[in-house]
């Protein structure tokens, strides 16, 4: 079905109906329950499962391909959403031309970065992208946004006013980004008994595009293109060797990525219209490489798996605080209960992003596969048993200790 | 002219925090062949010996002092420091005060021992895997430290002051014959730089002159013809990284008073030292040095009023500029040897 294997059929029919359900099923514990808590069925959440996933679908096309890590992706996704609210202020509201523009943009940007980065590749070339992603963070934050020339409005970051011209702009139509009339932030709210489910216009909009996205990485993937960065990846020197000159390819990957970032980054701006330059700053451009790592960087589901699995994280973990710990271990002693909570405490709340760093590095370390090699490991394992034939068992990397 | 030296005296001590750090970097990757993107993160613990220490030495206990009363009319508490007690008010006080200098004597082994874990427990199982590995499990290995100082020590920077006497300016101006109030320049600055250039002094020194220096710098040329001589080259490799752990860490102790650390420090040195390194040349240990001061001179020139009037937030941008410029121009950087790292 539209040139796709079976497989790869079956792999988009259930990131369809997963991206198109997640609604209900991100919402599987009753609204009054103590369990409510941990569900990610709300549109802001669900927004940005779907964006960041479609940003780290990108970064995979460039770094699970041809193998060049890049440090400075989040500068697209920042100037995606900066040409988004540009649109927002001189058109209309309308999300259509502001996510064109913000591919575009993006595009014409990573040609610009990725025709000078690609000249050199290994660490060279993850610095050169770090530096110009650092560059830009500097000049979206106080360069381009000084009196005579605002193109970024600082640190308060670029937003709507009422006097900005939007010349398209109707009476009729919603003061907030829409689809031609139909306001991203309206939702259908259904309640069934315990639960009730929103379906939100916008998580819709951004759910079709992550399954466009995510069909053109299949086929990126599966095309001779996709053969193409896989030999760059495999060995570069060699295919230099056979008369192939591999820059114009690598170079499409990162621009490719790079458009995907910037789609990415109009959606952000499109949920929310605003356009801030903290974006831009190289700590996002780790996150991205995090969840890419983490899902699995050379395979079509991992990067999804990864965002959704940081952004759920980090909206759960960070909502714990020491009375949800007491709560939980309330059946211990009071002793063990406190020492329990003691110990875990550092890990959550604000602690975060020490979870995410240790949880990384065991990823970096066991699990160079990630997720998804984690799984096929477990799904081996288990099969193998099944089959009694013994031997060879593959060790559970998941019991492992850090090494330090 | 006046003007012009005082920019180059002010790029001096900023110039001195990225000459060290590189050095380290490229102490490491031309050793160990690792790149560390946890470097910034011992740089940043290197700062927190300092401010761990100023706590230490100022644990005091509270005494009720009944001739005197606070304002509420009270019997005053006084708080007196352990050191005050033990050593005397005269001493105790200074020690106090020196907290910082004193705490280069803390942090030297303490940061070799941090060197050394990180060597050991983790980075010794990297050096078969890809360049991309090494990044990232330095890059989460950074999350992990600069996350576990911000969990004891909060987010917000913690002054940490020089002692009292070096607090002040020296005017150079008049000793170099210009008029009085023109060149000024802070103590502590002036001991920074004097400080960075013993340090480098000393390492290029221990590397030239030593016997271990010398197997060290051919370890560096052939690893594997070292080995063969039967050398065991991977233990003196582990001790440079607790050296270059330790110059970083001590970078970082002797910044304390010129910038109050926070727990992301590292993270922002971290980057231009990058930058810094692959200016001056991958593996490179003089361009380091070299293109550490260059650029910290650099961007105090940038930041100069003429020069940001001319084009708005050059100085933010002026280092990432020049390291473009240089990569593509002279990819090897300014001192980088042939055929290290020029794929």
């Amino acid at each position: 079905m539209l040139g796709l294997s079976s497989k790869d059929t079956a792999l988009l029919i259930i990131v369809a109906l997963l991206a198109l359900l997640a609604p209900v099923l991100l919402n599987p514990f009753p609204e009054a329950s103590a369990m409510a808590q941990f569900n990610a069925g709300y549109p802001d959440l669900m927004q940005r499962f779907v964006i960041y996933g479609i940003f780290a679908i990108g970064f995979n096309i460039l770094f699970g391909l041809t193998g060049y890590l890049s440090f400075g992706h989040a500068a697209f996704l920042g100037v995606g959403s900066y040409a988004a609210v540009w649109m927002f202020k001189l058109l209309s509201y309308n999300v259509v031309p502001a996510i064109l523009l913000s591919v575009v943009v993006a595009g014409l940007f990573s040609v610009l970065i990725g025709y000078i980065s690609l000249r050199r590749s290994g660490i060279y070339f993850s610095i050169l992208t770090l530096a110009f992603a650092q560059m830009s963070f500097a000049l979206a934050y106080s360069v381009l946004s000084n009196p005579k020339f605002n193109l970024t409005n600082g640190e308060t970051g670029l937003q709507v006013y009422t006097d900005d011209p939007q010349i398209f702009h109707r009476a009729g139509l919603p003061d907030l980004p829409h689809f031609f009339g139909l306001s991203m932030r309206s939702t259908y709210t259904v309640d069934m008994g315990g639960w009730s489910f929103d379906f939100n216009a916008g998580y819709y909009l951004c759910a079709i595009i992550l399954l466009v996205a995510f069909y053109m990485s299949i086929r990126i993937f599966n095309s001779p293109f996709g053969i193409m960065l896989r030999a760059i990846k495999s060995n570069q020197q060699r295919l230099n060797y056979t008369g192939l000159n591999s820059r114009p390819y690598t170079l499409a990957a990162f621009v490719i990525s790079g458009m995907y970032a910037g789609l990415a980054g109009g959606l952000l701006a499109a949920m929310d219209p605003l356009a801030g330059a903290e974006r831009m700053q190289w700590t996002a451009s780790g996150e991205v490489v995090l969840m890419t790592i983490l899902g699995g960087a050379g395979t079509l589901i991992g990067p999804i798996l990864g965002a959704g699995f940081i952004k759920y994280f980090e909206n759960i973990f960070s909502k714990i605080n020491d009375n949800v710990l007491h709560q939980w271990f309330s059946f211990m002693p009071d002793g063990a209960e406190d020492f329990l909570v003691a110990i875990v405490h550092p890990f959550v709340g604000k602690g975060w992003h020490l979870t995410l760093g240790i949880l990384f590095m065991l990823v970096v370390i066991f699990l160079p596969g990630g997720l998804v090699e984690g799984g096929q490991r477990i799904g081996r394992f288990v099969f193998r048993r099944n089959n009694r034939k013994g031997g060879g068992l593959e060790p559970d990397a998941k019991a492992k200790q850090p090494a330090e | 002219m006046d003007a012009f030296i005082l920019q180059i005296l002010n790029g001096l001590d900023k110039g001195s925090a990225y000459a060290l750090i590189a050095l380290g970097l490229t102490l490491i990757f031309g050793t160990l062949g690792v790149v560390n993107f946890a470097h910034g993160a011992l740089f940043m613990i290197g700062a927190f010996c300092a401010v761990f220490l100023q706590r230490i030495l100022s644990l005091s206990f509270l005494t009720v002092d009944e001739t005197r009363t606070d304002f509420l009319g009270n019997p005053m508490k006084v708080e007196t420091p352990y050191v005050v007690d033990w050593f005397g008010p005269e001493l105790g006080n200074a020690i106090i005060d020196w907290s910082v200098p004193l705490a280069i004597l803390f942090a030297i082994p303490v940061m070799v021992f941090v060197g050394f874990v990180m060597e050991r427990g983790l980075i010794k199982h990297f050096y078969k895997r890809p360049h991309a590995d090494q990044i990232l499990v330095t890059f989460g290995l950074a999350i992990v430290l600069q996350e576990i100082i911000k969990y004891f020590y909060g987010a917000n920077p913690i002054p940490t002051p020089a002692p009292r006497a070096l607090a002040g300016a020296f005017d150079i101006g008049t000793v170099i014959g210009f008029d009085a109030n023109t060149i000024i320049y802070p103590y502590w600055r002036m001991i920074y730089f004097a400080f960075s250039l013993i340090i480098i002094g000393g390492v290029f020194g221990f590397l030239r002159y030593t016997t271990f220096g010398m197997v060290v710098r051919a370890g560096m040329a052939d690893r594997e013809t070292v080995g063969m001589l039967g050398i065991d080259i991977d233990r003196r490799f582990t001790l440079m990284f607790g050296i270059a752990a330790a110059v970083a860490g001590l970078a970082g102790v002797m910044y304390t008073p010129i910038n109050p650390p926070n727990y992301h420090m590292g993270m922002d040195f971290l980057v231009l030292s990058f930058v810094v390194v692959v200016v001056g040349g991958m593996g490179s240990l003089p361009g380091a040095v070299l293109a550490g001061f260059l650029l910290g001179i650099l961007e105090s020139f940038a930041s100069t009023s003429w020069a940001t009037s001319a084009l708005p937030g050059i100085n933010q941008i002026i280092i990432y500029l020049v390291a473009i410029i240089v990569l593509l121009t002279r990819p090897r950087g300014l001192m980088g040897r042939k055929g290290v790292m020029e794929e």
